[in-house]
């Protein structure tokens, strides 16, 4: 038996995007933002978007550029101090802004890719997070109600793959890829290093290639991958 | 300030137990890294995804994957791990953490915590604060004892909107470290130099003064 060969150009992948789309978008901070895929969304142009980022990267970075093309209506994310050009755009109301304990957006994500409708927590009771939230008595503690997040698409950035759409991630650019990987309609994963269906060790393979739908090949990484200098 | 942050760190470094795993929040607690000594087995976790961080890298040894919470360049030591933001989390939440060092703009005296918004000035999102205020089994606060306009940040009641309540134990400013006890803030230590008097008129709630000498730091 032979595993399905996902490979296909950035281009080809992004047009999938429609005005209007949830986009979940990996990384958090540099390591792990896939901003090929990010440069890819500015071009196609789609409007409308609600992202879910963990955080706004930094000027000139990441979904930095999808904020200045005007193509986001509503930012899900946990925190942006690394951004002022984000928080400006929040404090003058031309950005929607929906903060989340930044655990909290992980596990409404992995229950979102779960199969799950949500998940119960006690996290936030107390301030001002919680506020609108539904509350329940479960087992004789105050809990939450989360509800699990979906996207329409994910864009992931993996250190290495294989055209089935097997996935390793490095170091801390781990992040909310695998978890973002599980909880889109349509998975579009980036990567430098593309191996043939059977180039990644099954035991290292950190997000299964049934979860992806197309598999992108970068000829380098920009510098937009390197070592901020701050 | 330069010289009484170092001590702080220095003194808030010395409450860093050996076989603690530890988290250090954005700002000053992430500097307490350098305060370590290195043979101190301790386990240093960072939410973005690592167990076991080491020394600060020179900028020529920084790795583009391999950031703190606060996107600070760090370094790993034998036996470090990486996970994904939910299991970094689970961690923080299922009570893995032994010690959390938080920045503050407030505490209040019953323990309450407000560290990550300022409204109408400052409302960057509060990141892991939440999760690690109310999760960690100890959760502790460094931070200048008044702002920079000279007014107190150790306040009977928080003002602004709280990252979580009741859980400060224990205050290291540059005038004092301060515990939160059952009535309240009680003085524990002086920096060098400073005085019961001048620790007490810069808080803005109570400080119960201990019988017996002060140590200093």
């Amino acid at each position: 038996m032979k595993l399905p060969n996902k490979q296909c150009t950035t281009e080809t992948a992004i047009a999938k995007i429609r005005d209007g789309d949830t986009i979940m978008v990996g990384g958090f901070g540099v390591p792990g933002t896939p901003m090929t895929l990010i440069h890819a969304l500015v071009a196609h142009g789609a409007r409308d978007l609600t992202l879910v980022k963990n955080d706004a990267n930094e000027p000139g970075l990441g979904i930095d550029h999808l904020l200045r093309s005007g193509q986001v209506r509503r930012l899900i994310t946990t925190h942006l101090g690394l951004n002022a050009y984000a928080i400006e755009l929040m404090n003058t109301a031309k950005l929607e802004v929906e903060f989340n304990a930044q655990g909290i957006l992980a596990e409404r994500i992995r229950a979102g890719g779960s199969g799950l409708a949500g998940i119960l927590t006690d996290i936030g009771i107390g301030t001002e997070l919680a506020e609108g939230k539904q509350e329940i008595e479960f087992e004789g503690k105050r809990q939450i109600i989360e509800a699990a997040l979906r996207a329409d698409v994910a864009l992931i950035h993996a250190e290495r793959a294989d055209v089935f759409g097997n996935l390793e991630f490095a170091a801390t650019a781990q992040n909310f890829n695998p978890l973002m990987a599980m909880a889109a309609d349509c998975v579009i994963a980036e990567t430098v290093n593309l191996l043939p269906v059977g180039g990644l060790n099954p035991n290292n393979v950190q997000t299964a290639g049934v979860f992806i739908d197309h598999v992108t090949e970068l000829t380098a990484l920009t510098k937009e991958y390197a070592v901020v200098k701050r | 300030m330069s010289n009484a942050r170092e001590r702080l760190l220095a003194r808030a470094a010395r409450d860093v137990q050996p076989g603690m795993v530890v988290n250090l929040g954005i700002g000053l607690p992430t500097k307490i890294v350098d305060h370590l000594s290195e043979d101190l087995c301790v386990c240093l976790h960072t939410e973005n995804g690592m167990i076991g961080i080491g020394p600060s890298p020179s900028p020529e040894q920084a790795d583009r994957n391999l950031i703190d919470a606060g996107g600070a360049y760090v370094s790993t030591v034998p036996g470090s791990a990486f996970f994904d933001s939910a299991t970094s989390f689970a961690m923080v939440r299922s009570g893995r953490l032994d010690l959390t060092m938080l920045g503050a703009f407030e505490v209040g005296s019953n323990g309450d915590l407000a560290n990550w918004k300022i409204p109408g000035k400052f409302s960057p999102g509060v990141g892991g604060g939440i999760e690690l205020a109310q999760k960690a089994r100890r959760v502790v606060v460094l931070t200048t004892h008044t702002d920079r306009a000279g007014n107190p940040k150790l306040k009977t009641k928080c003002s602004l909107p709280l990252t979580a309540p009741n859980c400060v134990a224990r205050i290291y400013t540059d005038l004092a470290v301060v515990d939160v006890g059952p009535k309240g803030f009680e003085l524990v230590e002086l920096a060098r130099g400073v005085t019961a008097n001048e620790a007490v008129e810069a808080t803005g709630a109570p400080l119960i003064l201990p019988h017996g000498e002060l140590g200093v730091f």
